[in-house]
């Protein structure tokens, strides 16, 4: 029998600390939609997606409604555009994200991620296409989402890649200028992408994957950040056994949902994702919780070591509650979706150098940061490299986000909206980099990749 | 995951007043719902009762009972949520 005092507690990280199941995402194989026209495989992919998602929002419902959970996202993930499109000899790929769209719209989700290219050891032709068509696919599309691994710990860093994303990110974000450069949030690049990633951007299937599978994202910082304030002033180790338990109840309900919908949607269970991901809404902070280990702001002194503990008390507190782990799995930083970011950003405590560090203990990278519209390309390719360096040399997955904001400098902000949210403009050091983007070519893997 | 019975958790939350059990007796009642356990409580001064009620063959999330409960919750000025016991013992059993 279940104890009242559970149930209460339930109740509470449900209504006060915001506990909620982030995001359902079906991934589907598009690999069968290849085709020798353009035509051809677009009808394709909307009627596979139609097809297979065509249920996925109204389970997600029933499933939230019968547990009384709030599951926020229903999303899709597919094989990145630029297999599924190589065949077809187009020259431009926007049809294929207006494909994506208009399916994500029939289905009813509100992100659809796999405008992507897979590019650490260097570019197909298809690749190469995908990218030039990444400003346009963003600009007129409302719900794709792109991202472009470029480097792995086996591969090493494609830096021809690096130096063509700067200038990619500088372009979607003048292509979108009129909304803030939005076009910028729904582009990310990564070294070590995970393939099942239930979360967005960087989202889709890769070619390793099932037909069809059923991923899930956990939140709950707000959960985490309640529990440590029960043991204030008690030692680290107190700590990392509250966040332990804490990430295991919140990991069971993602669990929990994961195996009903699979069974509902007759679609395999894939993994949980265990991150914590923050919103803009005040109580679901990461940056808060950081601030609940004794921190005055995040970002001061302190917060790299308090974010890997974290981190990796979430992780061991929630492999126990789940068989299957994947994704991310690790803490969100993302600037201007978390409003503890926001404030820290705001009064100067957190830099760019802070995030940068906080990278190399956490899931993702420097995530939704919102940088001055004049930084040049080659600056972003710059700050692309160092993180692409941090995954690599880490074996881990590193990603990066940022939003050149076309007209906006240090001290202005922008408003995404949603869960997107504000992001105030973080300084970027502008001493030139650009001699070294130029070199291009690759950084050769290192040396502990080599495992055999 | 269904070889578990069909029960649900009823949990009310807020200030006291006349008629809350009564309320959702009726409601429950209505539609063919067996309360089999009751217990109530004051905890940090809300009032607090928690329900455990059998579903038989009612699908919580194919009828509008949660909205139901959450309209009367509203009249009474107390929240009440309906939750399939499964996710108690997902989170709370190892």
């Amino acid at each position: 029998m279940i104890n009242e005092y559970e149930i209460i507690e339930t109740m509470q990280m449900f209504n006060q600390e915001h506990l909620d199941i982030r995001t359902i995402t079906m991934g589907i194989s598009l690999m069968d939609c290849a085709a020798a026209t353009v035509e051809e495989s677009c009808n394709r992919i909307y009627d596979k997606i139609c097809r297979y998602a065509g249920n996925l929002v109204a389970t997600g419902e029933q499933i939230s409604k019968k547990y009384g959970i709030p599951i926020i996202h229903k999303r899709i993930s597919v094989t990145p555009i630029s297999i599924v499109a190589a065949a077809c000899g187009a020259k431009d790929y926007t049809p294929f994200a207006r494909t994506l769209d208009k399916a994500a719209k029939t289905c009813g989700v509100n992100f659809v991620g796999g405008f992507s290219a897979l590019v650490q050891k260097g570019y197909t032709n298809s690749d190469k296409i995908l990218i030039d068509s990444i400003p346009e696919a963003l600009a007129t599309t409302e719900f794709v989402c792109s991202s472009i691994n470029l480097a792995s710990t086996r591969t090493g860093i494609n830096m021809d890649a690096v130096r063509d994303m700067g200038v990619i990110i500088k372009k979607t974000a003048e292509a979108t200028a009129d909304r803030n450069a939005i076009g910028c949030a729904k582009l990310v690049v990564f070294a070590n992408a995970p393939e099942d990633n239930p979360f967005m951007a960087g989202a889709f299937l890769g070619p390793g994957e099932p037909e069809c599978v059923i991923n899930v994202g956990i939140s709950g910082p707000g959960v985490v950040k309640h529990a440590l304030e029960s043991v204030k002033g008690r030692d680290l180790g107190v700590v990392a056994e509250t966040i332990k338990k804490a990430a295991f109840k919140i990991t069971r309900v993602g669990e929990l949902v994961a195996r009903e919908a699979s069974e509902r949607l007759g679609v395999p269970f894939g993994i949980i994702d265990l991150s914590l991901a923050p919103t803009p809404a005040v109580g679901d902070s990461v940056a808060r919780l950081l601030e609940e280990f004794g921190l005055e702001t995040c970002g001061t002194w302190g917060t790299t070591a308090a974010l890997a503990m974290l981190n990796d008390a979430v992780k061991k507190g929630g492999v126990m509650a789940s068989s299957y782990v994947g994704g991310l799995s690790g803490a969100f930083i993302p600037v201007s979706e978390d409003e503890g970011m926001i404030a820290a950003a705001r009064s100067g405590a957190l830099k760019l150098e802070k995030l940068e560090a906080m990278t190399c203990v956490c899931s993702v990278g420097l995530d939704m940061i919102a940088i001055p519209g004049d930084t040049t390309a080659e600056t972003i390719s710059g700050i692309i490299a160092d993180e692409m360096a941090l995954g690599t040399f880490n074996n881990k997955t590193t990603a990066v986000r940022l939003i050149p904001v076309p007209g906006k400098g240090v001290g202005d902000s922008v408003e995404f909206g949603g869960l997107l949210g504000t992001a105030p403009i973080m300084p970027v050091v502008n001493t030139s980099c650009a001699e070294f983007i130029h070199r291009g070519g690759r950084i050769p893997a290192p040396i502990h990749s080599m495992r055999n | 995951m269904e070889s578990e019975k069909n029960t649900a958790v009823v949990t009310v939350l807020g200030k006291d007043r006349v008629g809350i059990i009564a309320g959702i007796s009726n409601l429950l009642l209505e539609y063919g719902i067996n309360i089999n356990d009751i217990s109530q409580t004051i905890l940090d001064d809300i009032f607090t009762m928690v329900m455990l009620v059998d579903l038989k063959d009612l699908q919580i999330e194919n009828s509008d009972i949660s909205e139901k409960l959450a309209k009367l919750g509203e009249d009474l000025g107390v929240q009440i949520t309906i939750q399939h016991t499964g996710l108690f013992n997902a989170m709370h059993k190892i």
